[in-house]
C-alpha cells in the first residue's frame, strides 16, 4: 500500500475519533432535561393559571391569549398566586385557591423545598375571612414576614416578602 | 416574571444506535489499520472480530431498549469505542511481542473478558430493575467490599505480582478482587452517607475561614483512612489505597457539600503518603522515580526504577502531535505496554490529537454520570451515581497523571482500555449501574391522579419536576425522599 494511502488512513482515523467525540458532545447538547427558568411577560401569565395540559412550545403564547375569552377581571379580589421570588425554586408559581398551601421539605407538602434550612413541614399559607395568613408550623429556623419572625397567624398582603429557609415567597395579584 | 419550564428527556435509543456506528467503526477500523501497517493486509480474523464486537454492542443496545429505555444515550457508545480502541492496541502489542519472540495472546483473552463483561452488564440491567434495591444491602456491601479487598492476603489464594499483593489466582486466572470491591464500597458509602450525612454536615469550629466538622464526627473518615493505609502497607499498592480513600472523600463531599472534608482528606492522605514514603522502600522508590526520573541511576534501578516511565515518555514524544499511526510506532519497548502503560502506547500511535480525543471521551463519560446524579430524585441514587462516575474519572486522572509524570506512578488501570479482566468486568458493571440510574433519572414521572379533597397544586409547572418543586399530594412514593434529619431535631 502506498505511503499516501497509509497517511490518509492514519489521519482519517484521527478525524473519525474526533467526529465521534464531537457527535457525542452534540448529543449532550440536544439531551437537556430537567427544568429551565425563562422570563415571560405578565400578560401571558393569566390564562396559564388554569391547570390546563402542557402548552406545547410550538404555539405562540400571544395567540393563545387571544384565543381565550378575555381574562376574567378579578383585580380587587386579592392575591391570586404565590410566587417564589428568591431561592433555588425562583419562578415557581402556585395558584391560590380556597385551600391552604403547605410549604416544607416533606414530599407531602404542596410546595416542596429542597433546602437544608427549612423544616419538613415548615409553614402554611391559608385563607380566612377573605384574607391570606401565614403560620409557622414550629420550624427550626422560623418563618419571616417582612423580616419579622412569625409567632402566630400573620396576615399577609400581596407584595410582602415571606422568607422560608433560603427561599423568599410573595403573594401576587 | 419568570416561570419554570420542564424539559422532557427523549428516550434517545435511536441516537444511541446512531452513535454506536462510529464507535464500532473506531474499534474495527483500528484493528484493520493495525493489520495493514504490520502485515500489509487486513487481518484474517477481522470478519469474526467485527461480528463479535457489533453483536456485543447491539445486544447491549437491545437490552437497554427492553429494560432501560430512558437510559443515557451517550454512555454505551463511548464505552464501546474505548473498549474497541483498547482491544486493537492490545492486539497490536501482541503482534509486536510476537516479532520479538514472545508469544502472547492478550487480545484473545481481553476479547473473552469483554464478552463476559458485556454479558454481566446486561445481566445487571435485567436483574436490577431499580437501583434503590441496592440500598437494602448497604452493610452487606460493606462486608463484601472488605472481604474482596482482604482476599489477596489469604495465604495460598493471594498472589504477589510485581511487588503488589492485590491479585488472587484461581485455576490459572489472576484476578484483582479490589476492582469489584470498589463498586461494593461505593454502594456502602452511598447507603451509609445518605442516612448519616446530616450529622457529618454539622458545623464545628472555624479555623482560618474554613468551617470544620465537629471533632467527634471525624470517626468515619479516620476509619477509612486507616483502612486505606492498611491496604498500602499490607498489599503494597498505592493505587488501590488512593482510590478507596479518594472515593470516600469525594462521596463525603457530595453528601455534605462541605469543602472542609476535602481539605481534611487531602491533609490526611498527604500525611499518610509522606510517612509511607519515608518508611517503606517500595513507596519511596515510586517517589524517587517520579522526582528524579531522568537520573541515570534511578533509570537503571531495578526494581522500582524509572525506566518504564521514561520509556513511556519517549514513546509519547515519538508520537508527537499526530502520532505514528496504528502499528507504526514501537510501544512494545515499554514494559507492561498493554496494561499499565496503554495510555503511553496510544499516545505514541495516535499522538496528542488522539489521546486528547480519548480523554474527552472519558470526560463525557464522567459528565454523564454526574449529570445523572443531578437528575435522579433519590439521595442514594445521587450519591451512587456521583461516586461511580468519580471513580472512573479519578482512575483516569491517576493513570494519565502517572504516565505523564504529573503525579507518582501508581498501579491503577485505565478503565476500558487497559488489559485486565477484573478491571474490565468492574467498569462494565459500573456503566450498567450508571445506565440503570440514568434511566430512572430521565424517565418522566407517571402522572399522579389527584386525590379527591386534597388541594390540586397544578401550576405553571407541569408534572415531571426532578428533586424539588410542586409535588402532587401523593408525593413521589415512599422511598423518594431521603432520610434527612432536621438539624434542629438533633439539638
Amino acid at each position: 500500500m502506498s505511503e499516501l494511502t497509509i497517511t490518509l488512513l492514519r489521519l482519517g482515523y484521527l478525524v473519525l475519533l474526533w467526529l465521534f467525540v464531537l457527535a457525542a458532545i452534540g448529543v449532550l447538547r440536544r439531551d437537556l432535561y430537567g427544568t429551565r427558568i425563562v422570563r415571560r411577560l405578565r400578560r401571558e401569565q393569566n390564562p396559564l393559571a388554569a391547570p390546563a395540559g402542557p402548552p406545547a412550545g410550538g404555539r405562540p403564547e400571544g395567540r393563545q391569549a387571544e384565543q381565550r375569552p378575555s381574562p376574567i377581571p378579578r383585580r380587587d379580589t386579592g392575591p391570586r398566586r404565590l410566587v417564589v421570588v428568591e431561592g433555588p425554586l425562583r419562578g415557581t408559581t402556585l395558584p391560590l385557591g380556597t385551600s391552604a398551601i403547605l410549604i416544607g421539605r416533606a414530599p407531602s407538602c404542596t410546595l416542596v423545598l429542597d433546602d437544608d434550612y427549612s423544616s419538613s413541614r415548615h409553614a402554611r399559607v391559608y385563607p380566612e375571612g377573605g384574607q391570606w395568613f401565614v403560620e409557622d408550623l414550629g420550624s427550626t429556623n422560623g418563618t419571616y414576614v417582612d423580616r419579622r419572625r412569625v409567632d402566630g397567624p400573620t396576615p399577609v398582603r400581596p407584595g410582602i416578602q415571606i422568607r422560608v429557609g433560603q427561599s423568599t415567597l410573595e403573594l401576587q395579584r | 416574571m419568570a416561570t419554570v419550564i420542564p424539559y422532557r428527556a427523549r428516550p434517545g435509543r435511536h441516537l444511541e444506535l446512531l452513535l454506536l456506528v462510529p464507535a464500532l467503526l473506531l474499534g474495527v477500523g483500528a484493528y484493520a489499520l493495525v493489520g495493514i501497517a504490520t502485515q500489509d493486509t487486513v487481518p484474517a480474523g477481522i470478519t469474526g472480530y467485527a461480528v463479535g464486537l457489533v453483536g456485543l454492542a447491539l445486544g447491549m443496545h437491545l437490552v437497554l431498549r427492553w429494560r432501560a429505555p430512558y437510559a443515557d444515550p451517550v454512555l454505551l457508545p463511548v464505552v464501546v469505542a474505548l473498549n474497541g480502541i483498547g482491544l486493537a492496541m492490545i492486539y497490536r502489542l501482541d503482534l509486536a511481542y510476537a516479532l520479538r519472540g514472545r508469544e502472547t495472546d492478550f487480545a484473545g483473552r481481553q476479547l473473552g473478558w469483554t464478552a463476559l463483561a458485556v454479558v454481566l452488564a446486561a445481566v445487571v440491567l435485567v436483574v436490577l430493575r431499580d437501583h434503590r434495591t441496592l440500598r437494602r444491602y448497604t452493610y452487606t456491601a460493606m462486608i463484601v467490599a472488605l472481604g474482596l479487598i482482604a482476599l489477596p492476603l489469604v495465604p495460598g489464594l493471594g498472589a504477589q505480582i510485581n511487588g503488589a499483593q492485590i491479585w488472587i489466582r484461581i485455576a490459572g486466572f489472576s484476578f484483582q478482587p479490589a476492582e469489584l470491591g470498589k463498586i461494593a464500597l461505593a454502594v456502602f458509602f452511598a447507603g451509609y452517607l445518605v442516612t448519616n450525612r446530616d450529622t457529618l454536615a454539622l458545623a464545628g469550629p472555624k479555623v482560618l475561614g474554613l468551617q470544620l466538622p465537629r471533632p467527634r464526627d471525624l470517626g468515619p473518615i479516620l476509619l477509612v483512612w486507616a483502612a486505606s493505609l492498611a491496604v498500602l502497607i499490607f498489599q503494597r499498592d498505592l493505587g488501590t489505597s488512593l482510590l478507596f480513600f479518594g472515593l470516600f472523600v469525594a462521596m463525603l463531599y457530595i453528601a455534605t457539600e462541605r469543602l472542609s472534608w476535602i481539605v481534611i482528606g487531602m491533609v490526611l492522605f498527604a500525611g499518610g503518603a509522606f510517612v509511607a514514603a519515608s518508611t517503606f522502600a517500595h513507596v519511596n522508590a515510586r517517589f524517587e522515580a517520579w522526582l528524579n526520573a531522568f537520573d541515570n541511576a534511578v533509570f537503571n534501578a531495578s526494581p522500582g526504577g524509572s525506566g518504564q516511565l521514561v520509556r513511556g515518555l519517549f514513546g509519547m514524544a515519538n508520537g508527537g502531535l499526530m502520532g505514528t499511526g496504528w502499528g507504526e510506532g514501537r510501544p512494545d519497548l515499554v514494559p507492561f505496554a498493554e496494561s499499565d502503560f496503554i495510555v503511553a502506547s496510544l499516545g505514541e500511535e495516535l499522538g496528542l490529537t488522539g489521546l486528547l480525543a480519548m480523554l474527552l471521551a472519558y470526560l463525557v463519560l464522567a459528565q454523564r454520570g454526574l449529570r445523572t446524579a443531578i437528575g435522579v430524585r433519590d439521595g442514594f441514587g445521587k450519591l451512587l451515581a456521583g461516586g461511580l462516575s468519580f471513580v472512573v474519572a479519578f482512575q483516569c486522572f491517576v493513570v494519565v497523571g502517572g504516565v505523564t509524570r504529573l503525579i507518582p506512578l501508581t498501579g491503577l488501570t485505565m478503565p476500558f482500555l487497559a488489559y485486565g479482566g477484573s478491571s474490565l468486568l468492574a467498569n462494565w458493571v459500573i456503566v450498567a449501574l450508571l445506565l440503570r440510574i440514568s434511566d430512572s433519572a430521565r424517565r418522566p414521572t407517571a402522572a399522579v391522579p389527584p386525590v379527591p379533597g386534597a388541594p390540586a397544586p397544578v401550576a405553571v409547572l407541569e408534572d415531571d419536576v426532578p428533586a424539588a418543586g410542586v409535588a402532587g399530594p401523593a408525593g413521589d412514593g415512599p422511598d423518594q425522599e431521603t432520610e434527612r434529619i432536621d438539624v434542629g431535631d438533633l439539638r
